[in-house]
């Protein structure tokens, strides 16, 4: 049957069943519109209580903390409190391996550290300071981060020996594969 | 005749002389009292399970002897043996031993980055803040006050196989793709949430943050994220377990786990990705020409044979080839199943309900006559997409991008009837 054919009572009642459908469709797969009401639970976060818990570094440098940090420092600092996993350099292991590799990422033994994969030279010091040392996150100040990362992106010849790594240095050091990523093209495998 | 010999004393026990009556009375209380006193003990002093390995003590005839009384809190039969396998960070869900869809809560697969935290239910908020009107704490009570939703759904690591793509690794279906398994879960819809903050026009996307040792961040895209996500606190009917973000973790259904942030304390609206380590540096996709796919957050359709499956020995006769169906995409609407390593195939059948991004299982009756072979199985999604096999797989992708595979698996059958797992 056609929509022509069909009288108005008919197509009035077809519509209010696709609507009905839609809505309980809507209602039991769990999908939720957007709600028009509120509710009234929870409490206004006060700004220091979001500060204690924000630690997150966005690319552009916002969220980073005062403070600066030097190659010669991170030395130091990686020596007592990294090398462990790390290996003395940042390249021994057992854990990951932080240096070197630029340039193997489309050969058959691609190397993916800092300074060959990682687009974004603000994430080395997000994940530092909230996740490293693995026995003490959170543990070390802006300071010790900085050189850390300092130290880091230095072993890469990403920055030189005298650079100083801070709130303003840091967002515009440029990583060798800012530009490698792309999104995702999936599905990308034809059919059998 | 044994047995009936049985029978007989049953019924003459049950019609005792006047002796016996007084005797049988005595056991009878004797035995109230030794119940009496396994429930007290039970009670009062610590549980003495048995040890690992080691079969219960089991009395020759059930029948015979009262059974035990009922406890707070369950556990499975000493007699089986089921378990996840734990190495460094993850443990695998022993898809080789279990049935229908639902994954027990205590063989859910694990992945944290750095240990499960211990965490106090009345003393964890969620903050939510950044670019919206309001920004807001929430305790668990508050969170569960909201209109909940409860639905099945699976969680796959975007990792499960990803040791496959070198080679046939894995021994099982356990070591293949055990970082999958399914749940109902429970919670409040995540955009019932954010609505009640208010999340301004700008906001396209959402930081996620742990509330574990590895405090873990990823970004989630907005706009999809209202579709479907929850803000979870209960698995599969009880509160979530430790391992799967107690008492609070995030569900995005059919994304790959780690976006689903467990032990959640932190959403932060922003108009950019926060770019982490983990969706930097890790979860990305690395392709042959050098480039690496970013936000490939989508599971896409994948199937396993769980049963007969690597490490099983097979009998000749019937066999019901089983296994487990899924797409991150939506419902799974064809699994086919291959007797003879992918010369041909045969429709399986599906067990509903076959519900979105959830794991269907799949049947498929099969007579093996003793011959060597390969079995494979293939799902297709409602989009249309098949699952590939590895071949074509490899052929787009190369074999560095660890991340995503969902190739068809093969698993041969010896003449002897065991299973292994093959690349064809």
């Amino acid at each position: 049957m056609s929509m022509c054919s069909t009288t108005p009572v008919l197509r009035l009642a077809l519509g209010v069943a696709i609507l009905l459908a839609i809505l309980f469709h809507g209602f039991e797969t769990g999908r939720s519109e957007t709600p028009s009401t509120t509710y009234g639970f929870g409490r206004t976060a006060t700004e220091g209580e979001i500060k204690a818990w924000d630690i997150a570094i966005a690319p552009d440098g916002a969220g980073l903390p005062p403070g600066h940090g030097t190659v010669q420092k991170g030395r130091q600092i990686f020596l007592k409190k990294c090398a462990a996993c790390h290996g003395p350099t940042g390249r021994e292991g057992p854990m990951n391996r932080l240096m070197d590799g630029q340039g193997t990422l489309k050969t058959s033994k691609p190397l993916k550290t800092v300074g060959s994969y990682w687009p974004y030279a603000t994430t080395l010091f997000d994940y530092i300071h909230r996740a490293m040392p693995f026995t003490a996150p959170q543990s070390l100040s802006p300071d010790e981060v900085y050189s850390l990362v300092a130290w880091i992106l230095y072993q890469n010849k990403i920055i030189p020996e005298d650079a100083v790594m801070d709130a303003k240095t840091l967002p515009r050091v440029r990583m060798p594969n800012k530009n490698g990523f792309v999104p995702d093209p999936r599905p990308d495998v034809p059919a059998r | 005749m044994g047995e009936s010999l049985e029978q007989t004393r049953a019924v003459n026990a049950s019609k005792p002389s006047g002796v016996a009556r007084v005797i049988a009375r005595r056991g009878f209380l004797a035995g109230v009292a030794a119940w009496i006193g396994l429930v007290v003990a039970r009670t009062w002093l610590p549980p003495t399970d048995a040890k690992a390995g080691e079969p219960i003590t089991v009395p020759d005839d059930p029948t015979r002897v009262p059974g035990d009384p009922p406890t707070p809190y369950g556990k499975r039969s000493t007699f089986e043996r089921a378990q996840r396998v734990a190495s460094g960070q993850k443990s695998l869900t022993p898809h080789q031993d279990l049935h229908g869809i639902v994954t027990p809560s205590a063989l859910h697969f694990e992945r944290h980055h750095n240990g499960v935290p211990r965490i106090d239910p009345a003393r964890h908020r969620l903050v939510i803040h950044g670019l919206v009107d309001r920004p807001m704490i929430f305790t668990m009570e508050d969170l569960k006050r909201f209109p909940s939703v409860s639905r099945l759904a699976f969680i796959e690591c975007s990792g499960n196989s990803g040791k496959e793509w070198a080679g046939p690794r894995g021994k099982t279906a356990q070591d293949t793709h055990g970082l999958l398994s399914t749940s109902e879960w429970t919670g409040v819809p995540l955009a019932t949430v954010l609505a009640e903050v208010g999340v301004k026009r700008e906001a396209t996307w959402m930081l996620t943050e742990g509330s574990d040792a590895a405090a873990l961040t990823r970004s989630v895209p907005l706009p999809e994220a209202l579709e479907d996500a929850l803000l979870c606190y209960a698995q599969n009917g009880e509160a979530l377990r430790p391992e799967q973000g107690y008492p609070l973790r995030l569900l995005l259904p059919g994304w790959e786990g780690n976006i689903c942030v467990k032990w959640l304390r932190r959403l932060k609206l922003g108009d950019a990705p926060f770019m982490t380590r983990e969706e930097t540096s890790k979860y990305t996709d690395l392709m042959p020409d050098g480039t690496a796919r970013q936000f490939t957050l989508v599971m896409e359709a994948k199937s396993l044979i769980t049963h007969p499956s690597g490490g099983h020995r097979i009998q000749p006769g019937f066999v019901e080839i089983r296994g487990l169906a899924w797409s991150g995409r939506g419902r799974v609407t064809r699994v086919e199943v291959s007797t003879d390593g992918g010369r041909s195939w045969a429709r399986a059948s599906l067990e509903g309900p076959v519900l979105p991004k959830c794991c269907t299982r799949f049947r498929f009756p099969w007579r093996w006559k003793g011959q060597e072979t390969v079995l494979q199985s293939r799902c297709t999604d409602e989009t249309g997409y098949v699952q590939p096999t590895l071949q074509s797989l490899v052929t787009v992708r190369g074999v560095h991008s660890y991340y995503h595979n969902n190739a068809i698996q093969s698993w041969k059958v010896s003449s002897g009837g065991e299973v292994t797992n093959v690349h064809v």
